[in-house]
């Protein structure tokens, strides 16, 4: 497996009056190009951290991040970021919140295909003929809806999702987690997404990172998730694997962060092609 | 002849030119002592529907009947729990369940009445905070006095319009137990309405889900066979559980696909790729966006 995104002996420390707060420790982490990695663990451990200095967001203390051959200094917009609230500038309509950021990255595109790239996104998130109205105007679950349009219009080589489904109700959820599933399954952005809940994580990712609980979080386990895509939510929860990996990930969060043994990988299985 | 009923009610908002059906040839039937609840999505017209049953709303079309009459406005047979609990700023917990105490029994003495208002107070464990203004009460607690005072005037039914979903998990919980508690000592009627299919089929006897909107319209009504007490803990494992859930779920999603709009317009999306931004301007020197036919690959063999 070759590496697209590289996170290694990545920490991050916060200065405090009783020295050095460590958030995140010795946090190493291989993300194919085009995988879907989830990461989970309890409130305030450092997930976000971890994925805000992907972003660029958050200082990187120590170790560093490679995202396609290049370190990582600063945000950018080839790392396209979902926030749990959609964070859209409540002046503009969603298809200018949605050209903004179209507007820097093909500024040497014509007009007219900026535009279509905006309708396209806003069309197939399900916003078509929302789309000329004032966040105010629409739903929460619409609103994130913008937020997922906005992060895929700019082609970005890293999909960055923090807990974006958090705040919204079970049922919009659901219907948002297939928005996402559809949209990324088109264009295979490499993504990682932050969420604690165990169930959206086996439905969306090819593999799920647990992290240990803080101070000095890392990863306590990576659980790879196989089922076959396209995925069906029914054909999903009725899949032999799921109640196993369902108890995994939960005797994990219940046990297993809290003894905070470092995830040791396993060594990598000889290919029948090598073997020769 | 069930105890409360929906009969072919049509409701739908807004001038001849600009209208909104909410909701579309709604048929419910509850019986007495049972615990219905009723999912739908945000939006979908959930209280529109409980303000049919609890006489804020009257149907354009059809009827809601209570106890074989037809409902006409609101009455204390039927107490409502609000989403935003709906408590008089200005007086105390006492006071506001009091007006309704006072309201609804004008012929009990002030000893009859300040018992029933000290009763459904304790009942719902809020009798330290008796005196307090709902200002000075967190989100739970209000929602517990509104609790108290749709019980104190001892209703026929209970309408509780998405009491829990403004409420964080805990208290969530605390309330789902009291709700349980109450429907197993007084045997209530129930109509409960929420987003969430977990609370539904936690608490209810049968579940409805109600398509999304507009035209909402209840769909096939699922009995929940799984035994009480209910332990929120471990029901996620029983297979009933599971297998209601997803039954639901599936129904509401599906209900929720079929109401998207087809648009007669062509989409395209432009076969170009972004500039890159981190690059210094003098290192940027196209002028027209890369095509992504003019993107080459090579893939090269490297012996170790």
């Amino acid at each position: 497996m070759s590496a697209y995104c590289e996170l290694s002996q990545l920490g991050k420390t916060y200065p405090s009056p009783n020295g050095p707060a460590v958030i995140v420790q010795d946090f190493n982490l291989k993300i194919a190009k085009g995988e879907f990695v989830c990461l989970i663990g309890h409130s305030g451990c450092g997930k976000s951290t971890v994925l805000s200095m992907l972003a660029g967001l958050s200082e990187i203390s120590e170790g560093g991040i490679i995202l396609d051959g290049k370190e990582l200094t600063g945000p950018g917009p080839d790392r396209g970021v979902v926030f749990q609230s959609p964070s859209l500038l409540p002046w503009l309509t969603a298809f200018e919140n949605v050209m903004l950021g179209i507007n820097q990255v093909f500024y040497t595109a014509s007009k007219d295909e900026r535009r279509q790239i905006a309708e396209y996104y806003l069309t197939v998130v399900g916003l078509g003929d929302a789309m000329h109205k004032r966040p105010a105007e629409l739903s929460q679950g619409m609103r994130q809806r913008v937020g997922i349009a906005r992060a895929f219009a700019l082609k970005p080589r890293m999909l960055l999702l923090d807990e974006p489904f958090g705040m919204l109700d079970a049922l919009t959820r659901y219907e948002l987690q297939q928005v996402l599933l559809t949209l990324w399954r088109k264009e295979r952005i490499t993504a990682l997404m932050v969420t604690h809940d165990v169930d959206e994580s086996l439905f969306l990712s090819d593999r799920i990172v647990c992290m240990t609980d803080g101070p000095a979080a890392t990863i306590g386990d990576i659980v790879p998730v196989n089922f076959p895509r396209p995925r069906e939510r029914k054909a999903i929860m009725e899949h032999p694997d799921y109640a196993p990996l369902r108890s995994r990930l939960i005797q994990f969060l219940e046990v297993g962060a809290h003894e905070r043994v470092p995830y040791v990988a396993p060594p990598p299985r000889m290919s029948p092609a090598a073997a020769f | 002849m069930a105890f409360l009923e929906i009969e072919r009610a049509f409701k739908g908002f807004g001038p001849k030119w600009n209208r909104t059906e909410v909701l579309a040839d709604i048929n419910l039937e509850v019986e007495k002592g049972e615990f219905v609840a009723i999912v739908g999505f945000s939006g979908a017209g959930k209280t529109t529907l409980i303000n049919l049953l609890s006489g804020l709303v009257t149907p354009d079309k059809g009827v809601a009947k209570f106890d074989g009459k037809p409902i006409t406005g609101p009455g204390s047979e039927r107490g409502v729990v609000f989403q935003n609990y709906s408590l008089l700023p200005w007086l105390t917990v006492t006071e506001n369940i009091a007006l309704a105490v006072g309201q609804t029994f004008p012929q009990w003495s002030g000893e009859q009445r300040r018992a029933q208002v000290a009763k459904f107070i304790a009942l719902v464990n809020l009798t330290p905070a008796a005196g307090k203004l709902p200002r000075e009460l967190s989100g739970g607690m209000r929602q517990r006095v509104a609790v108290a005072r749709a019980l104190a005037v001892e209703p026929k039914v209970l309408l509780l319009d998405e009491p829990l979903s403004a409420l964080d998990a805990l208290t969530r919980a605390n309330l789902q137990d009291e709700i349980t508690r109450i429907k197993r000592e007084d045997d209530t009627t129930i109509v409960l309405i929420t987003n969430d299919p977990d609370e539904a089929i936690l608490l209810a006897d049968r579940v409805i889900p109600l398509t999304a909107g507009p035209n909402a319209t209840l769909g096939m009504s699922i009995p929940i066979t799984i035994p009480r007490p209910r332990d929120r803990r471990t029901i996620a494992d029983h297979a009933d559980f599971k297998r209601i859930r997803l039954e639901l779920v599936e129904y509401l999603l599906k209900s929720a696909h079929s109401r998207k709009t087809v648009l007669d317009r062509k989409l395209v999306l432009p076969d170009i790729e972004p500039e890159d931004l981190l690059l210094p301007w003098s290192q940027r020197n196209r002028r027209t966006p890369i095509r992504r036919n003019e993107i080459k690959t090579a893939e090269v063999e490297v012996e170790k």
